[in-house]
This record gives C-alpha cells, structure tokens and sequence, in this order.
C-alpha cells in the first residue's frame, strides 16, 4: 500500500473533564446502598459507559477478526509443531547464514536509509521552516505530491531513470561522461536510491512540525546574548528540533525494517531484505513454521524499538507505512 | 525581488549566506519531484522502448491500456474495492472515534491500542496472516476478502483524523441538543456529525488511498479475474518493462494530484471553520 499515513496527527483524546464522574465518586465513597436516586444516576452513567464504548464494537471486531486472529495463528504457528508441542526449532533456525545474512542485510539498509534521510531531510525541512509561507507552501507541494504518489509508480519510476538503458544512463553516455553504462539498479545502491526517495516525507514531516513550533525569537535571544549564527543554530535550534529528528529516524527505522515493495523490485534478487525472506520462505518452500519465526521476529524488533525511542525520547507512537 | 545581502533571520544570516542551502534543498526537491513527473512524457512516446525526451509522441500505450480487457477488469476491481472499504471504514472508524471520545478507562485504551494496529504491524505481516487465515476460510481470490483486508488497513486513518476532529469540537453543543430533547443518536447526526464532516472526508481520501494503491496484501491473497490495478502493475513491472505500465502510472499520478488539491482544500476550510 502506499505511504499514506499523517506522520503529523496522532490520535489524542479529549483532556478529562474536570467534574469527577459520579459513578467512581459513588462507588468510591461506598455509598452504593445511601441514596437511592445517586446509585440510578451512577447506574445510567456506567450503562452510557458501555453504551459509548459499544460503538467502537463493529471496527474493533473487524480488526480483531482480520488482524489479531491471523497474528495470533502466526505465533501459534512458529511456537508449536505439527502434533501441538512447544518447539524453539523454528526460532533456531534463524540462527542460519542464510537467515542471519538477511537481517545483516536489513539492519544495514535501514541504516543506510535513514542517515541519508537525516543529511537530506533536515536541511530540507530547516528551510522549508524558515521560508515565507507561500514560498513554504509551494515547496512543500514538492514534498507530499511524492507523499501521495503510489510507491509502486515511484518505484517503477526509478527503475526507468536507473536501469542499463534508462535516462540517467543514456545522458551520462551521450554527455560523453561515461563510456560504459553504470549499474544503477538491481543491486545495494539502486534499492537505497528508491526507499531514501519513499521515506524522505517521513522524516521531512515531522521535523518540520517541530521546527515551525520553534519561537523565533529564541534565536534573536541567542544572538543577544552574543552567539554567533551557528552557536546560535547549534545550542539552541538545533537541540529545541532534536524531538522532531528522534520522531523522524524512528518512524524511517521501523518502516524500512518491514518494507517490501522497492527492495522486491530494484533489487534484483540481490538485495534479500527480511519481508523478502518471509516471503520467499512461504512462496518457494511452504515453510510456514519458519516464516511465521521470522514474522514474529520482525514484529518483536519493530516494538522493540518503537518502545525504546518512545522511553528515551518520549515519543508518541507513530504509524508505519509498507 | 530580495536583495543577497539582505538579513534572513535576526541572527543576521544574510542570503548570501544561504545561497548553498538554498542550491542543496533545491537538489533534494529536484530528487524528489522528478520520479513522481517523469513517467509523465515517457508515457506518450512512440516507441517500443521507453526513452526520455520522446523522440516521437502517440497515444498508443493509453490505447493499449483502454484496450485490454485484463487492465479494464484489474482498474475496475481496484475501484470497487477502495470504494467500499472506504465506506466500511468510514463509517466504523467515525463510530469508533466519537465512542472513544467520549470514553476513558482501561477497556477504551486498549480498544484504541487494537484498532491502531494496522498501522504498526508491518504490511508483510498482515499479508501472511490474512492469506495463512483466508486459505482456510475460502477468502483467498475473492472481492470480499480484499476489501475486508483493505478497510482495515483503512481504519486507524479515519480513527486519527476523526479523533482529531472530535478534539476540537466543543461537546457542549451535543449536550445542548440533548438538553432541548433531542436523543443522543438525533444529537449526534444532527449536531456533531455535520461539523465534523472536513475531518471524515480527510479520513476517508486516506482510507480510499490506502486501498487504491495496496499491493503487498493483494499479491498475496487475489490474483487473475480479481487482480488489482497495482498487483497487475506489480507482476508486469517485475517481469518485463511494458510501456503500458507508464500510461497506467500517468493517470495514477493525475489520481494522486487530483487527491493531494482535494486535501488541501480540506485543510483549507478547516482552518477557516476554527476562525
């Protein structure tokens, strides 16, 4: 699916109402058998509760139904075999070369992507913060159009630009700058190119929220106090956007773990990222125990670090994308 | 028109200063904008190979695209099912966010936590289980399954914006609807839905976005007659470079312009509305 989730809006509830609700007061104060007409109203307000929170009922099945099951059956799935008898064996055999290559792979991909998503995406969203709205705006048209665009189309894209006889290959020769055409695609590099190009929105976002809600007048401060522009930029900006950037890597990081589609098709085969490995593991060998190790295995990382950032940083939990 | 030296931020960085930042931002927004356009002009070109800038112009990919029986059926399953899930997900995932609203506790977080899910759980995963779960249940290869799938992938998008709504919107007014005799359902339709309806068609051009251009999932549970448009993509991109391809990513693109000036023309009218 497409990389079409708001990075910038996260789902918060009303701040409580200050009046204590008169249920909790009546039940706290024991006084369920005192006054007749407070334990009907502390009765009808629990019903409203449950009256309320049955209307989340017909999504909540659903997802539980289509998510929560299969999830469920996939741990069911690597921790037993066949007969029903708990088994490490599918976990071990993670511990293969060939299994252990693909989450040096992964890690290193992940790695990858998200530095060149830091070096590009801050100047980027720095700027875009800086700039006079209209000009802010029209840049950042530049940044969601690609936002909106389906993966699949820019992947496809990118393959037209990079492989043997594509466009970038077909100037370098005509310019005269190359004599033979470069390999762009089908390997390490080409699949960095495609997914630092669908993360890039992922990191700018964020950051860019955290920037626009630095007072510029911090800076004027700064600049008082006798910093120059760049001890300015770097002891006060710099620290007051960190929230941001935190938000940013994490978001790239966890998506890049768990990605499919571009590694799948610039690639070449070359580059077995591990949603590839779970793939293949089912499509060219029906092992469904090891795969559902592996899945399992990618999920526990993915929460891992989601958790990790939120206690070092205090994140909020943000999405994911494919 | 600015002069180079004139000051930029009060720290007295001037233009001049700037001017790498500005050449290396305009890089990376060359970067990023050109994948998304240059499928563009290659799609109208007239020959067998895809070349940039065409040598000569036809519209033959785009016949060859309107032309094909499999490309019509896998577009028009495509928008049958991002239809419907969008409405299965609206609809539920409103529902959800005004009862979630109104609700704190234990149970309402872990509702929340669940329905949030799709977002978290990397698609891949999502694809497995689904097709480990659909092969026993007969819902591999069907419409049903796919769009079952879809809307709830679909519903933490409409959960969040209309959660986010539902944040700035003033409860009293529902309060007073109902203090004037109206019931709560009446209050709800009458009072709270029609001011929260920027926030759910924000919600729903996510959610119908979100299905229109999944793949993962497709690729693994429908294939054939029930093909989606970006599944077929998929297999044709992976196994030759078909300029039909292109014709198809050009209107994917206008598609995906045509969504990005409807949001922001919510959002537009939302910042009003809190005026």
């Amino acid at each position: 699916m497409n990389a079409d989730l708001p990075p910038r809006q996260k789902l918060q509830r009303v701040k409580p109402m200050k009046e204590v609700s008169l249920y909790t007061r009546t039940r706290d104060r024991g006084a369920s058998g005192e006054d007749p007409m407070v334990r009907r109203l502390a009765m009808a307000e629990l019903k409203e509760r449950w009256a309320l929170l049955s209307l989340t009922l017909p999504g909540f099945i659903l997802v539980f139904l289509v998510l929560a099951v299969p999830l469920g059956w996939l741990f069911w799935l690597s921790a037993f075999d066949s007969n029903g008898a708990l088994t490490l064996d599918n976990y071990l055999r993670l511990l293969r070369p060939v299994y252990l290559s693909s989450f040096v792979i992964t890690f290193q991909m992940a790695f990858c992507v998200t530095l060149v998503c830091v070096l590009l995406g801050y100047p980027l969203a720095y700027l875009l913060s800086q700039l006079p709205d209209r000009a802010s705006q029209i840049c950042m048209a530049f940044v969601l159009l690609p936002f909106w665009t389906s993966i699949l189309v820019r992947t496809y894209a990118w393959l037209v630009l990079l492989q043997r006889q594509g466009v970038i290959n077909n100037w370098l020769l005509d310019l005269g700058l190359i004599h033979e055409p470069l390999t762009l695609v089908n390997n390490f590099f080409g699949t960095v190119v495609g997914m630092v190009h669908v993360m890039l929105p992922f990191m700018v976002l964020p950051l860019y929220d955290k920037m626009k809600n630095i007072d510029p007048l911090l800076m004027s401060a700064a600049a008082n106090c006798g910093a120059t522009p760049s001890q300015a930029f770097r002891q006060v900006f710099l620290r007051l956007s960190l929230p941001g950037l935190a938000s940013g890597i994490t978001l790239v990081f966890v998506i890049c773990l768990g990605f499919y589609l571009t590694p799948a098709l610039l690639g070449g085969g070359r580059v077995s990222m591990w949603s590839m490995k779970i793939s293949d593991t089912i499509a060219l060998y029906g092992n469904w125990g090891a795969a559902s190790a592996l899945g399992v295995a990618l999920l526990v990382a993915t929460v891992l670090i989601l958790w990790g950032m939120r206690k070092l940083f205090g994140l909020n939990g943000q999405g994911r994308t494919d | 028109m600015f002069k180079l030296n004139q000051a930029v931020t009060p720290t007295q960085i001037t233009h001049a200063h700037r001017l790498w930042l500005y050449a290396l931002v305009g890089l990376i927004l060359l970067f990023l904008i050109i994948p998304c356009l240059i499928v563009i002009p290659m799609s109208f070109s007239a020959s067998q190979y895809l070349e940039f800038p065409p040598r000569e112009w036809s519209l033959r990919w785009y016949e060859a695209y309107l032309g094909s029986p499999e490309w019509m059926m896998a577009t028009w399953v495509t928008v049958k099912v991002a239809v419907i899930s969008t409405c299965i997900a609206t609809v539920l995932g409103t529902l959800a966010a005004y009862g979630l609203s109104q609700v704190r506790g234990g149970a309402a977080k872990l509702v929340n936590s669940l329905m949030m899910l799709p977002m978290l759980v990397p698609i891949i995963l999502v694809a497995v289980g689904v097709f480990f779960v659909y092969s026993r249940t007969g819902l591999n290869n069907s419409i049903t399954g796919l769009v079952l799938a879809h809307s709830v992938l679909a519903i933490p998008f409409v959960l969040i914006a209309v959660g986010n709504g539902l944040q700035g919107y003033d409860m009293n007014q529902e309060m007073a609807a109902r203090s004037l005799g109206a019931s709560r359902p009446w209050a709800f339709l009458t009072v709270t839905l029609p001011q929260l309806r920027l926030s759910i068609c924000s919600g729903a051009l996510f959610a119908f976005i979100a299905s229109f251009d999944e793949v993962v999932i497709a690729l693994f549970i429908v294939g054939g007659e029930s093909s989606t448009l970006p599944r077929r993509m998929f297999a044709n991109i992976r196994d030759q470079i078909d300029p039909t391809v292109a014709a198809v990513s050009t209107l994917m693109i206008v598609l995906s312009i045509l969504l990005l000036v409807a949001m922001q023309y919510i959002k537009r009218l939302e910042r009003r509305q809190q005026h």
